[in-house]
């Protein structure tokens, strides 16, 4: 019998440097699938974020760059327009696209540059040492709102996906988890789809993956995958929020 | 093809197609919009890429990227704009990506004004993101040397893979004058295979191309920066290049002016001579690498009795020249920065003040 699990092509066999229980390691290996499934490893191009990811080039086996904090989008945007036929994502941290690099992410996303990006949200500033992120919980405590975060002083965490899909150009755009298998499976279809629409040249694509990162949030791993389902899942709702079909 | 008749700014978005380069990103700002809105009609027709970006910081990453994948890439702004673009500016050099930055200077600090300037020497000379980087920077003085040092910047920025920047003060965007474009600076682009991140089928290979800035550990950090180093050694070796006016005579007083200042010195230097008094004068044609022995061995000569630094500036390439002399003869600044050029007449008043 051959082998029926294996490590897939575009996912090198470095030995990453998340902490025990993040979720990036499942989202790294969930795209090194599906651009093993689609064939597309010879002409792809990661942008590696600035956060916690900023290393991820070193899993991946593929040609990569690795962008200043925010602005992966910009970069993405340089590559696809001079080079169409390469495939293209963007992988970023909430602290990275939603706050830093806003700006980049609603305009790519509203030129409807023909790339994808996977944004983890995992509530806080991982790399830097758990700052509030604009996607902390109301009332989560962060070392930067060591009280909470008080909504009425900075608002209400950034729901992403929805503020995309407000505007009419972007094509795909979605939110999973990866907290438990069943999740899993549904984060990587919508992977997969978002890069099937990229490499049909139909639109931009965006997949939340909301996310955990225990060490921050001063959690055990299976603490942490409560805390999301309990508390973030209720407030950042998974599903698709839109398709090409229902934006033609 | 022989000589038209063109504006600064759109001489120099076609110099750049001329040259080999089909791909644009910008954002509008006075005094250079005009290159946007020429390339926006010329790059579709002569089958280019035109993206206007969303702010001065997106479009220095939209630059770096598409760099970054191998692409002929350039862009122009203007002052406050190419403020924004250091950070990318920054990275791009890090990352060893070849680019060229055109900025039409104008007034600053801050909003400053729209008129021209030349005060934005220290940020393209000295590094104006954070960090250990130079660009090589040449400063035209013309229409026609704008298109030419445009169409040189390419295969000087891949020869180095650096950024290169194209530093205009606000009239050469704004006046119009007689250009031909020299067949003889077209290039192809370089091979980027070995490091380039095209696509590994693109290049068939195995080896994946890896584009970064980041190295956590300080030895390899220390090296990229020694790689860096020797680069900007080289260029100051083998790239420098600069202009002479007057230099065979006995001049009393050497100026050093660049760009449209130095067209003013030269009328200046003209009517001087007519008084009797002997001025010579050094043009870089880049500023980085600075012409640092000539101006060095020009200010040697016996009867030279002053050097002066005339720009559009509070006095920012005073301080290369004063590096330059060691301290052999006086050095003395003169200039403007509010926005209109210093008038012959009063280069030749200061002049006068010298001796
Ligand atoms: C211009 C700039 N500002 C600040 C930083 C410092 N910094 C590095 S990572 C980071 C936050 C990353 O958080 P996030 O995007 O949420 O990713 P995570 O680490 O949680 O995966 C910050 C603020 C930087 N590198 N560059
Ligand atoms: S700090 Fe958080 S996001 Fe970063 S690797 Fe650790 S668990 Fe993951």
């Amino acid at each position: 019998m051959g082998k029926t699990f294996q490590r897939p092509e575009a996912l090198s066999d470095a030995v990453t440097h998340y902490c025990p229980g993040c979720t990036h390691g499942i989202i790294h290996r969930l795209i090194a699938e599906v651009i093993d499934e689609l064939g597309i490893r010879g002409r792809t191009v990661g942008v590696a974020p600035v956060g916690c990811a900023v290393l991820a080039y070193n899993y991946f086996t593929f040609d990569f760059q690795e962008a200043a904090h925010g602005r992966a989008p910009a970069m993405a945007t340089g590559i696809k327009r001079v080079r169409p036929d390469l495939m293209v994502f963007t992988y970023q941290g909430d602290g990275d696209l939603a706050s830093i690099g806003m700006g980049e992410i609603v305009h790519a996303a509203n030129r409807g540059e023909k790339f994808t990006t996977i944004f983890v949200n995992n509530a806080v500033y991982g790399m830097t040492g758990g700052q509030m992120a604009p996607t902390t919980m109301p009332n989560q405590r962060t070392t930067t709102s060591p009280f909470g975060r008080r909504v009425d002083e900075v608002g209400m965490p950034i729901k992403v996906a929805e503020l995309l899909a407000a505007l009419q150009t972007p094509g795909y755009i979605v939110r999973q988890t990866v907290i438990s298998p069943k999740y899993i499976k549904r984060a990587k279809r919508a992977i997969k789809q978002a890069f099937t629409y990229q490499k049909e040249g139909r639109c931009y694509s965006f997949v939340e993956v909301v996310s955990t990162c225990p060490t921050n949030w001063g959690m055990t791993p299976m603490e942490a995958i409560q805390w999301t389902q309990d508390t973030m899942l209720p407030y950042y709702e998974l599903g698709e929020l839109k398709t090409p079909e229902t934006t033609d | 093809m022989g000589k038209v008749l063109m504006k600064g700014n759109e001489a120099i978005g076609e110099a750049a197609i001329r040259a080999g380069c089909l791909n644009y990103f910008a954002y509008p700002i006075t005094p250079q919009s005009e290159v946007a809105e020429y390339l926006s009609r010329r790059l579709p027709e002569a089958g280019g890429v035109f993206l206007q970006g969303e702010s001065e910081v997106a479009v220095s990453y939209m630059i770096f990227g598409a760099a970054a994948a191998g692409a002929r890439i350039f862009t122009t702004s203007s002052s406050p704009g190419i403020s924004l673009m250091c950070e990318g500016i920054s990275y791009i050099a890090a990352a060893q990506c070849p680019a060229v930055f055109v900025n039409i200077m104008r007034g600053g600090p801050g909003l400053g004004g729209i008129l021209p300037s030349q005060a934005d020497y220290f940020q393209a000379t000295k590094g104006g993101g954070h960090g250990d980087y130079r660009m090589l920077v040449m400063a035209p003085a013309s229409v026609q040397e704008a298109v030419e040092m445009v169409m040189t910047a390419f295969p000087l920025a891949e020869k180095y893979r650096n950024p290169v920047m194209i530093l205009g003060d606000g009239l050469i965007g704004q006046m119009m004058e007689p250009v031909e474009f020299p067949d003889d600076l077209r290039s192809e682009p370089s091979n980027k295979d070995d490091w380039a991140t095209n696509g590994m089928d693109t290049r068939r290979s195995d080896k994946r191309n890896l584009v970064k800035s980041l190295f956590l550990d300080p030895d390899q950090l220390n090296r990229n920066n020694l790689a860096l180093k020797a680069k900007y050694d080289r260029m100051n070796r083998e790239e420098v290049r600069y202009e002479t006016y007057h230099m065979d005579l006995d001049y009393r007083v050497l100026i050093v002016s660049y760009g449209t200042m130095s067209r003013v010195c030269r009328t200046a230097i003209d009517n001087l001579a007519e008084e009797g008094i002997d001025v010579g004068m050094i043009r870089p044609q880049t500023l980085f690498p600075f012409p640092v022995q000539q101006v060095h061995d020009a200010a040697q000569k016996q009867s030279c009795v002053h050097v002066a630094s005339i720009e559009m500036s509070m006095g920012q390439m005073v301080e290369d020249v004063q590096r330059a002399l060691q301290g052999v003869k006086p050095v003395s600044w003169y200039g403007k920065c509010g926005g209109d050029v210093p008038t012959p007449e009063e280069i030749m008043e200061f002049v006068r003040t010298l001796l």
